[in-house]
């Protein structure tokens, strides 16, 4: 009973301390609102979302006994009535016969939508819906639930649904223009136009390392990388894949396909059984030869290595997406003396396959693999648009350094400030197909100070103090 | 003499190699860490933010790449704790969970005034890789219904209102592969233009910095970048000097001392080169002669 | 032949579409997202695929008394053991809201079996595996980087600076050459505070006219301050320094990483996306079909 009543006394003291302590703390500050809240509805969305901006309170440094006294922002709306009563039209002013925040506005019955640290002046509320109108109001936050008065913004904003995201505009316009010459090519290819392919090292040598492993009476292990079919790079080497089967039905070679996806196992079967059936090889066909292993990637790792190892192929190829077991691999097929041809788009395996691989497909080469091999005049057509797409790219990479020095160099040229921050912002950004009209005046602010400036120097030289 | 190193056994290689690695660890030789910028940058992005931002961490590894990755893990996890800052966990590789629950252990013995559900949450793995990531960036509770705990995110008092992965302050993402560092940039941090760090392993480092300083404000690349984060750390919050945590489970230096066999390696690396061109070019001249 | 060929492309070329409407069209977001939901249960539904070929394939090894049958034993015993421990959650503390049910524990529980495996069975197996890339590069490293022609050199130059700038080494070795610290030191104890909070916004870029130390700006700075700021200015600005403390290894290190690495690297991913590009045009619109099975 002793102990009880102790702790009871203590926890009631306590109780006590604390409520002292946060009155007393409240008492000592009344927090300044934030200033200049605005809202608007966010760009190029489908009128969910709404962008409350602020300026940050002038109690954001202050102290109490050494403690901030502003721990952050919490944000409130009201929502306009529709229907009977009031009508949401868009943008307008507030005033007491619509939605509003009345003067003695309760915080302790009012949840905020959100509520940010301090420091911050925006916040993006997403439980919006399209097409109603919406006011929100900050106040600044304390310890102990105390609140500034509330900032009200200026005017209620109707959320709006944009049927096409404009900010993306340039980068359309850049895709239709590489996918309508790609389309072009293809085109002019299929109507008999010559496309010329220069010599690819790498598919040269397939045929090569086919009739090696025939002669040698081994097999020829194919591994298709480790992603799943959904992988670009994945379908590029199940098309490699086709004509190494269509080679090695040709040959009578021994083709194995180890995979690291059901998918993947399923696809290069199909691939593979039509290539022999293409040879007029029915019968060479195995599906057992093209098998599943497993999803994890040393797992698989671990597996090709030992048929490696067990059945020592005497040519590999690597076509695919891999990741840390590319050097695992071919530094195994090394040591069983295979000869092996490697392609990938995987910028950081390159490096590790051109070493320890004979020959190596890097990057875009790997995707040309297929119109190469099959020389059919479609797929040489588009990589010919593919191509020009590239010296498209190239263009505007050296027109946009160029136009990003002389705006450096010539800074009172307003040509080339605005052509720069177009680039950046229009073109490369997510502005659309108008300049910023807001950066375009600071522009014209920049340039008018720059020159003034050079007005007031003295003409002719100085005395250099 | 130079038959032996021109046919030198390739296991004779590996066995160096493992001395080089094995001695330094065993020895504890330990090499003083340096800071880079960007080191110095991802540090930066952290501690800039006001106390309690909401922060996504997201463990994208395996138990392949814990060497190089669990300690940058650990000492995000423990700066985001020490700063109070709101950590949001989850992974988009499978085994990359057990390394939250991991983290959350060191949470609740180092900073046990921290609880689950206000300071911290997890969401543990959900499978798909960048569409998850693509769910998320518009509605998160349409993929992901409970935390890695079965608890409905409506009861979590962190979860509560959150809408998607856009109300997020930083997004840091420790990647050994893909899905990872690239998918975020791709799919989160440039559409929704969150702040984002990012650490990684050596081999993927190179790719990522074309996208510093926008949309990547930071990365540390491999070992070496957890070691400097690890000095800044320590530098900034003195305790995790202290041999409580040195010796910890989650070692606070443990990138540090990874810093010595890593050390004697690159200079094997390099003398193994100079050996094999040593013979290259004796070889070359006796062919010419 | 409509179900195996006409249909299959018909879809590849509508989801095709979409995902690429999705990225322009805000309201169509939700289609490309519930389009890779879709894609995620197939693949899920595919694994059963897999682990069929994986079970025959094995059984077949050893019903065969095939070389290595042992070995696959051992694969169908791991795969049969993890299967049922995890599926069953064997041994797993369920959650107090339904105590009764097994399959509400947490699938990686602390001290469960599952957890065991994967703690002290693949956790070890998976980092050894990657641990094995250290030998690997070392033996690559002695056979296959010859300085055979120029490329090659340079290419072996830039690895000896990059291998060595990442670690201690590359500081040891250059320790001879500048560092704002060493310059820092020179000075007496009273100044060096100064002449580091001054050096450091040099080194960042930040004009003399700018710096601020201390709450003062250079314009209002006097005296001694004022000259030491403008000798700091000048020597950590100078080329001198510049082109001393840009050549220590670790410096070297990061100027490689940042322009010629950066800039190969962007061209290659360039011409990587425009491969990309390429490729998907050619599956969406038909051209390339090889991943139906067929030449055609």
């Amino acid at each position: 009973m002793g102990m009880t009543g102790m702790k009871y006394a203590v926890g009631l003291l306590l109780a006590a301390v604390l409520a002292w302590t946060t009155q007393s703390f409240a008492a000592d500050i009344t927090l300044a609102p934030p200033t200049d809240v605005s809202v608007e509805d966010v760009p190029d969305d489908i009128g969910t979302q709404m962008l409350v901006m602020w300026s940050t309170s002038p109690s954001e440094a202050a102290l109490v006994a050494g403690k901030r006294a502003l721990a952050g922002y919490a944000i409130f709306r009201r929502v306009a009535e529709t229907g009977d009563g009031l009508e949401s039209i868009g943008e307008q002013a507030t005033g007491a016969s619509e939605i509003g925040f009345p003067a003695n506005f309760d915080f302790q019955a009012e949840q905020p939508i959100g509520s940010v640290s301090y420091g911050r002046t925006r916040f993006v509320d997403e439980n919006v819906e399209a097409g109603s109108t919406y006011l929100y109001a900050v106040a600044a936050t304390g310890p102990g639930d105390t609140f500034s008065p509330l900032a009200v913004a200026g005017f209620a904003v109707t959320a709006q649904m944009e049927y096409f995201n404009v900010g993306k505009l340039w980068f359309l316009i850049i895709m239709l223009m590489i996918s309508l010459v790609i389309i072009g090519f293809v085109w002019y290819a299929k109507q008999g136009g010559e496309i010329k392919v220069r010599p690819i090292a790498g598919l040269e040598a397939v045929s090569e390392a086919v009739g090696r492993a025939t002669e040698m009476g081994k097999p020829v292990l194919f591994v298709p990388g480790i992603l799943d079919i959904n992988d670009i790079q994945t379908v590029a080497g199940i098309t490699v894949l086709a004509n190494v089967a269509k080679t090695a039905a040709q040959y009578d070679a021994q083709l194995k396909v180890p995979t690291a996806r059901s998918l993947v196992m399923t696809t290069a079967r199909e691939t593979v059984e039509a290539a022999y059936l293409g040879e007029g090889r029915p019968d060479a066909y195995n599906e057992d030869n093209i098998y599943y292993l497993t999803d994890e990637q040393f797992g698989y790792t671990a597996g090709v290595q030992g048929v490696m190892v067990r059945e020592e192929p005497a040519a590999c190829f690597y076509m695919g997406a891999f990741y840390a077991e590319s050097l695992i691999l071919a530094e195994t097929a090394n040591s069983i003396g295979a000869i092996q041809v490697a392609g990938t788009a995987m910028p950081s395996q390159l490096p590790f396959f051109v070493a320890a691989c004979d020959y190596t497909l890097i990057g875009e080469e790997f995707f040309a693999a297929s119109a190469y091999l099959s020389n059919d005049p479609e797929q040489l057509g588009s990589l010919k648009g593919q191509d020009i797409g590239k010296i498209i790219a190239a263009a505007l990479l050296v027109l946009g350094c160029l136009i990003a020095t002389l705006a450096v160099t010539l800074d009172t040229w307003r040509g080339w400030q605005i052509a720069e921050l177009y680039i950046k912002d229009n073109i490369l950004g997510t502005e659309g197909l108008v300049p910023n009209e807001e950066k375009v005046k600071i522009i014209d602010a920049n340039i008018a100070v720059e020159l003034e400036s050079l007005a007031q120097q003295p003409h002719g030289g100085g005395d250099g103090s | 003499m130079l038959n032996l190193l021109r046919n030198l056994d390739r296991r004779l290689i590996f066995l160096i190699m493992g001395l080089a690695v094995a001695i330094p660890v065993l020895m504890r030789f330990e090499p003083p860490s340096e800071v880079t910028m960007m080191d110095q940058n991802v540090f930066d992005a952290v501690q800039d933010l006001p106390d309690g931002s909401r922060v996504l961490l997201s463990f994208d590894f395996d138990p392949g790449s814990q060497g190089e990755l669990l300690p940058m893990a650990m000492s995000f996890t423990r700066h985001l704790a020490e700063k109070k800052h709101k950590i949001y966990f989850m992974c988009l590789w499978p085994l990359g969970e057990p390394f939250i629950e991991d983290a959350m252990k060191l949470l609740q013995e180092e900073y046990p005034h921290l609880k689950y559900g206000t300071d911290y949450v997890s969401f543990g793995y959900k499978p798909g890789g960048e569409a998850v990531i693509k769910n998320i960036i518009v509605d998160w509770k349409q993929l992901f219904i409970t935390d890695s705990r079965k608890q409905d995110l409506k009861e979590i008092p962190m979860t509560m209102k959150l809408k998607s992965a856009k109300s997020m302050d930083l997004l840091i993402s420790i990647s050994a592969g893909d899905p990872g560092t690239k998918q975020w940039i791709q799919y989160a941090a440039t559409p929704a233009k969150l702040p984002m760090v990012s650490g990684c392993t050596g081999v993927q480092a190179p790719l990522f910095y074309p996208y510093i300083p926008d949309p990547l404000s930071g990365l540390l690349a491999a070992i070496k970048g957890a070691a400097g984060y690890e000095k800044i750390m320590s530098e900034h919050y003195p305790d995790l000097k202290t041999p409580a945590f040195v010796k910890s489970r989650f070692s606070s230096t443990a990138a540090q001392q990874r810093m010595g066999p890593q050390f004697v390696a690159h200079l094997l690396m390099v003398a193994l080169i100079l050996l094999g061109n040593v013979i290259f070019f004796i070889d070359r001249s006796q062919g010419n002669a | 032949m409509i179900a195996k060929r006409t249909i299959p492309l018909f879809i590849a070329a509508l989801v095709g579409v979409l995902m690429i409407a999705t990225y322009f069209v805000p309201y169509t977001e939700k289609w490309g997202a519930d389009a890779m939901e879709m894609f995620i249960i197939l693949a899920a539904a595919a694994m059963v695929l897999g682990a069929g070929n994986l079970l025959l394939l094995n059984l077949s090894k050893i019903s065969n008394r095939q070389p290595g049958w042992g070995y696959a034993g051992i694969t169908l015993t791991a795969f049969f053991v993890t299967l049922i421990i995890g599926l069953f959650k064997i041994g797993a503390m369920p959650t107090s809201s339904a105590a009764t049910n097994a399959w509400t524990a947490p699938v990686v529980q602390e001290g469960s079996p599952f957890w065991w495996i994967y703690k002290y069975g693949l956790v070890p197996l998976t980092a050894t595996m990657f641990a094995m890339l250290a030998f690997y590069i070392a033996s690559a490293a002695f056979r296959a980087f010859r300085a055979k022609n120029v490329e090659a050199t340079l290419l072996l130059g830039t690895a000896f600076i990059v291998l060595l700038g990442q670690v201690y080494a590359g500081v040891w070795l250059t320790d001879f050459l500048p560092t704002l610290e060493s310059y820092v030191a020179g000075f007496p104890a009273a100044s060096q505070e100064f002449v580091l909070a001054v050096g450091m916004q040099v080194k960042a870029g930040v004009p003399l006219t700018d710096v601020v130390v201390g709450g003062v700006a250079y314009a209002n700075m006097v005296g001694e301050h004022h000259a030491l700021a403008i000798e700091t200015n000048n020597y950590i600005g100078g080329w001198w320094y510049q082109l001393l403390n840009g050549l220590r290894l670790e410096n070297l290190t990061q100027v490689i990483l940042d322009v010629p690495q950066k800039a190969g690297n962007r061209a290659i991913m360039i011409g990587i996306a425009l491969g990309i590009v390429s490729t998907s045009l050619k599956v969406i619109l038909g051209v390339d079909r090889s991943y139906l099975g067929s030449a055609d």
